[in-house]
């Protein structure tokens, strides 16, 4: 507010300043503002709001994609037969590896529902996906948030996991009627627990405000975490379903005290701003019914699962639960 | 809005057409450097046609635009007072200001916004402070002649004839 001084000097001058800006009218403007942050901040006072609004906002945003869909669209029809063909062996050699890839998988879930029923431990439920499309828009070059055409409509809530083809993308921050905004985990103020795959080691992923690179600072030297070490989340917290893939370390060095390791990772997801993602429809739904069972269950094996859902509130934060 | 129409037309065109450049994506390059447009807006119109932008009406388009950008609600309104404060506070001085010295004033107000937006954005989260910060008000800056002769002469050419 460097501007404050030359303000009082021209206090006094009722050239043309009075009435239209009073210093008494700044004052209960920004009052009233502050009074919106907080109510928005602490309270959520304000979804009935926003919801209301985002409504009502859907040309708005149609209008600011437009642009971008014309350059598609463009390059769609410039496109000639060949490429498109091309393009589309190339999707269905990837479609017969994934299948290849996946009908694998099914063979070692079976087993492991198996072994699960030995051991007498609860199933899993299977993933739920939605699948939401990306709205073009750019809702502020210094946040990692992206809007989505699904809503509370669709079922949506916040907090759900969101991913892409290649790994988790972000989660769920605010849900209007038809339209959410996405926080993704490179956002400077997100956290994600996560899991070293090769030696277990569970730490938390900070966005860095960098879309190539998620911060992993406070790592022990001894815990060996090499760059080329995938990251998938551990699923503690409650918000991510275990085992879905982050991302890689890049590189590892001590940090500014060279008390601990700081690892920096390249996510998985592809970031952008446009294509579909996946909403997980998993842990929500699931969590509740742990709960119900609780009263029978008895007996040490099972004290994980009984202890989700009080370990739930605080873990919403180290999850990020509520980034604002 | 007066029943003038065109007049009218020319101010509620504008403030819609910074609420979709807002919102309208840049290239990945070019995104940091995306102007604050509404803050533009806003101080063209405090400045040449104080009785359309007053604090009300700054405020009003914040929450507006809050609302389309789903960032908290308020920082953009507080923002845009501020901004509309300082504008209507100096309109006598930065009105007869050669253009050169008025986009460099523009530039002061676009700065110094940015320090309000951080200063807001501290108190909730992690805000990363870096240079990125410095090319969105230079872009405003840079853009601002243009488009003062632009809205100028739609204004001038809209006005009604006997004001």
């Amino acid at each position: 507010m460097t501007l404050t001084p030359k303000l009082s000097s021209n206090d006094r001058a009722p050239l043309f300043a009075e009435g239209a800006a009073g210093t008494l009218r700044l004052a209960i403007y920004l009052m009233l503002a502050a009074l919106a942050m907080v109510a928005d901040y602490r309270g959520h006072y304000v979804e009935q709001v926003r919801g209301f609004a985002g409504s009502l906002a859907g040309p708005v945003y149609w209008l600011a994609a437009a642009p971008v869909r014309l350059v598609r669209a463009g390059y769609g029809a410039a496109n000639d037969r060949g490429a498109l063909r091309k393009e589309n062996q190339g999707l269905r050699e990837r479609l017969m590896l994934s299948e290849a890839r996946l009908s694998r998988l099914a063979a070692v879930q079976d087993e492991n529902a198996r072994l699960r029923t030995l051991l007498d431990a609860r199933t899993r439920l299977g993933l739920k996906a939605q699948l939401g499309e990306l709205i073009d828009v750019d809702l502020d070059p210094f946040r990692h948030r992206l809007l989505i055409d699904l809503g509370a409509n669709d079922g949506l809530e916040p907090g759900q996991a969101v991913m892409d083809a290649h790994g988790v993308l972000g989660q769920v921050l605010d849900v209007g009627r038809d339209r959410s905004v996405l926080v993704l985990i490179t956002d400077a103020s997100h956290a994600l627990p996560v899991r070293v795959v090769r030696t277990g080691l569970r730490t938390i992923a900070y966005g860095s405000g960098d879309t190539a690179t998620l911060r992993l600072p406070h790592i022990p030297f001894r815990a060996d975490v090499r760059p080329g070490d995938e990251l998938v989340t551990s699923g503690i917290g409650g918000h991510f379903p275990a085992g879905l893939p982050v991302g890689v370390v890049r590189e590892v060095t001590p940090d500014d005290v060279a008390t601990f390791a700081l690892a920096l990772a390249t996510p998985s997801a592809g970031l952008a701003r446009s294509g579909e993602v996946l909403v997980l429809h998993d842990e929500r739904e699931r969590l509740p019914k742990r709960g119900a069972a609780q009263p029978e269950l008895e007996g040490p094996p099972e004290s994980m699962p009984v202890a989700a859902p009080e370990a739930r509130a605080d873990a919403g934060n180290l999850a990020g639960g509520s980034p604002r | 809005m007066r029943p003038g129409g065109l007049a009218g037309l020319t101010f509620w065109g504008s403030v819609a057409l910074a609420l979709v450049l807002t919102l309208m994506p840049l290239p990945d390059a070019l995104r940091a450097a995306k102007p604050f447009w509404v803050a533009i807006v806003v101080i063209y119109w405090a400045l040449e046609s104080p009785e359309r932008m007053g604090l009300g009406r700054a405020f009003a388009l914040g929450l507006v635009a809050d609302l389309l950008t789903g960032s908290l609600l308020g920082e953009q309104a507080l923002r845009l007072v501020v901004l509309a404060f300082i504008t209507l506070r100096l309109r006598s001085r930065l009105r007869f200001f050669p253009m050169p010295q008025q986009t460099l004033a523009v530039l002061a107000l676009l700065f110094n916004d940015r320090v309000v937006m951080l200063m807001i954005r501290s108190f909730t989260e992690s805000a990363p402070v870096g240079l990125a910060h410095v090319a969105g008000p230079i872009a405003g800056a840079l853009l601002w002649p243009w488009l003062f002769l632009l809205l100028d002469g739609l204004r001038l050419r809209t006005r009604p004839k006997d004001a």
